[in-house]
């Protein structure tokens, strides 16, 4: 582009001019969006699908959540076995040599055996075999602990989550607290203690949403509006309303090779990583595309501009 | 005070390069240049309506709180109009993009006014998300909790923490807003000094060169 043209470009507009009331403009325009907006409003209104709480998942799903504190007792949720910034149970995803979570850091702890089951269960008053469970829980060691939950965890995975079938066997006090804990949530008690963590001010619900998504009770509901990432979730929206489909590109690639098979290396495993680079990538192109070669041309080849300006180029005879 | 001691002000500069980039004829111009004669040219403002109606309705809101509009018709209907702003925000904004992108409007020493413009793009998507975050409904439970592993698996989930209720309502309802505030302005003040880009072929005459 030479400089000649780009003067001519920037300078003061030396042509023909029309009369222009940008205020009049602005001002009608705010009363057309209000009007259909408030219209749209008024016929459609908008989502709010209730959130999930505690209480309902142990109502609605007791195997399920029994299941999960066991696991949340045995470290093997997958909060469990997160890594950064979690916990230190994984090496995380990776960007190839990179593992960035991991870089940063556990900045988030989360002890899922005691900020999702023990903490919470000690904040209320509990029957006595959930209080026994617990003086006993509690005065074990770290290593025995471990062994119990484990092999509960085990015992009833190879049942299907069916406690009426689980074998006897070396398993402590965990299912008393499991069943303590489900108790606990089915009363309504488990979604305060495990904001609030024994605390009065608390704004942070990073504890309750990894527990909550622990289970499949949550991941099934998701399933069942169609917001899962595999099915273009990230820009759906519960019923039927429009979501954030801005966000279409971004949920495009989770729905192709490599991204899209979770089992291939490097990409698919690290999907979430690369995906976020793309798109860091593209966005930065976005926002210099006019020093992209041959992008920063297809106006001048792809002549939709004669479109926009039709009147002048047929006027002034272009 | 001395005109050399004037000249060294930094106020006196920002007043001078002011008045010579951006005189008030500029900034409310009564007059556009014939060429602004296109459908395209109301998406800027309907965008800026739209925000408008967001920002307004996003107080209303912040005010009343989560329960309020949960819990009642007025509060769900301000909750809809909010909603709603959003969406007709991005789609006006959206063409408004497209649109300047086959004009090539960065042409004529625009850059800025086009970088501010996708700034604004990007940092709205950004702001929209967080939105999605403090609806405080079954959505906004999921969107946190899927969002999460990107964030994280990154690094950025160390400090910027989509589950964090607290820390996304002040990026959503403060930080963000700001942020978005002051691109935009600056974005419809390059607008009004460099004024609207002009066809890609008018000075084609000038510069000798066949159409």
């Amino acid at each position: 582009m030479s400089d000649r043209r780009a003067e001519l470009e920037s300078a003061p507009w030396g042509g023909r001019t029309r009369r222009y009331d940008l205020i009049k403009e602005g001002v009608v325009a705010v009363v057309i969006v209000a009007i259909v907006v408030a219209a749209l409003s008024t016929l459609f209104g908008s989502p709010d699908e209730k959130q999930v709480t505690f209480k309902e998942w142990a109502t609605a799903a007791p195997a399920d959540f029994y299941a999960t504190s066991v696991q949340e007792l045995a470290g093997s949720s997958g909060t469990g076995g997160y890594g950064a910034p979690y916990n230190k149970a994984s090496d995380g995803v990776n960007l190839g040599p990179l593992y960035l979570a991991k870089l940063l850091g556990v900045t988030h702890p989360v002890d899922t055996v005691n900020d999702f089951v023990i903490t919470p269960l000690t904040t209320v008053s509990n029957a006595a075999p959930v209080a026994d469970a617990l003086k006993t829980w509690q005065a074990s060691d770290a290593k025995t602990q471990s062994t119990w939950a484990t092999n509960y965890d085990n015992a009833l995975t190879k049942v299907n989550q069916d406690q009426a079938k689980v074998p006897a066997g070396n398993y402590g006090p965990v299912p008393e607290l499991a069943a303590g804990l489900l108790t606990m949530a089915q009363a309504g008690s488990l979604d305060g203690a495990l904001l609030s963590q024994g605390n009065y001010f608390q704004t942070d619900n990073t504890k309750q949403t990894l527990f909550l998504g622990d289970g499949s009770y949550f991941n099934d509901k998701s399933t069942a509006s169609n917001l899962q990432g595999s099915t273009w979730g990230m820009m759906n929206e519960t019923g039927r309303y429009p979501g954030q489909a801005w966000l279409w590109l971004y949920s495009f690639w989770y729905q192709i090779p490599p991204f899209n098979n979770g089992d291939s290396h490097p990409f698919g495993a690290n999907a979430d990583a690369w995906i976020m680079v793309i798109m860091g990538a593209l966005s930065l192109g976005l926002i210099i595309m006019p020093l992209i070669p041959i992008v920063n041309k297809l106006p001048y080849k792809i002549k939709i501009h004669r479109l926009v300006w039709k009147n002048y180029y047929q006027e002034e005879n272009l | 005070m001395s005109t050399s001691t004037e000249k060294e002000m930094w106020v006196t500069k920002l007043r001078k390069g002011w008045q010579k980039n951006l005189p008030v004829e500029k900034l409310l111009p009564d007059t556009q240049p014939a060429y602004v004669a296109s459908w395209i040219y109301l998406f800027g403002v309907a965008t800026l309506a739209s925000l408008g109606l967001i920002i307004a309705t996003g107080l209303w809101l912040s005010f009343e709180g989560a329960s309020w509009y949960h819990g009642s018709n007025v509060g769900h209907f301000v909750n809809s109009l909010h909603f709603w702003s959003v969406q007709f925000f991005f789609v006006f904004m959206v063409v408004h993009l497209w649109g300047k992108f086959w004009m090539a409007a960065w042409r004529g020493r625009r850059m800025l006014t086009w970088i501010t413009g996708a700034l604004a793009f990007v940092g709205s998507i950004a702001t929209a998300f967080t939105g999605y975050l403090v609806q405080s409904n079954f959505d906004s439970q999921w969107i946190s909790y899927e969002a999460k592993d990107g964030f994280n698996s990154v690094g950025i989930g160390s400090r910027f923490t989509v589950t964090n209720f607290g820390q996304m309502l002040l990026l959503h309802v403060a930080f963000l807003p700001v942020i978005i505030g002051i691109i935009t302005l600056i974005h419809v003040l390059l607008v009004r000094a460099k004024g609207v880009v002009p066809p890609i072929d008018a000075f084609n005459k000038e510069l000798g060169e066949r159409k």
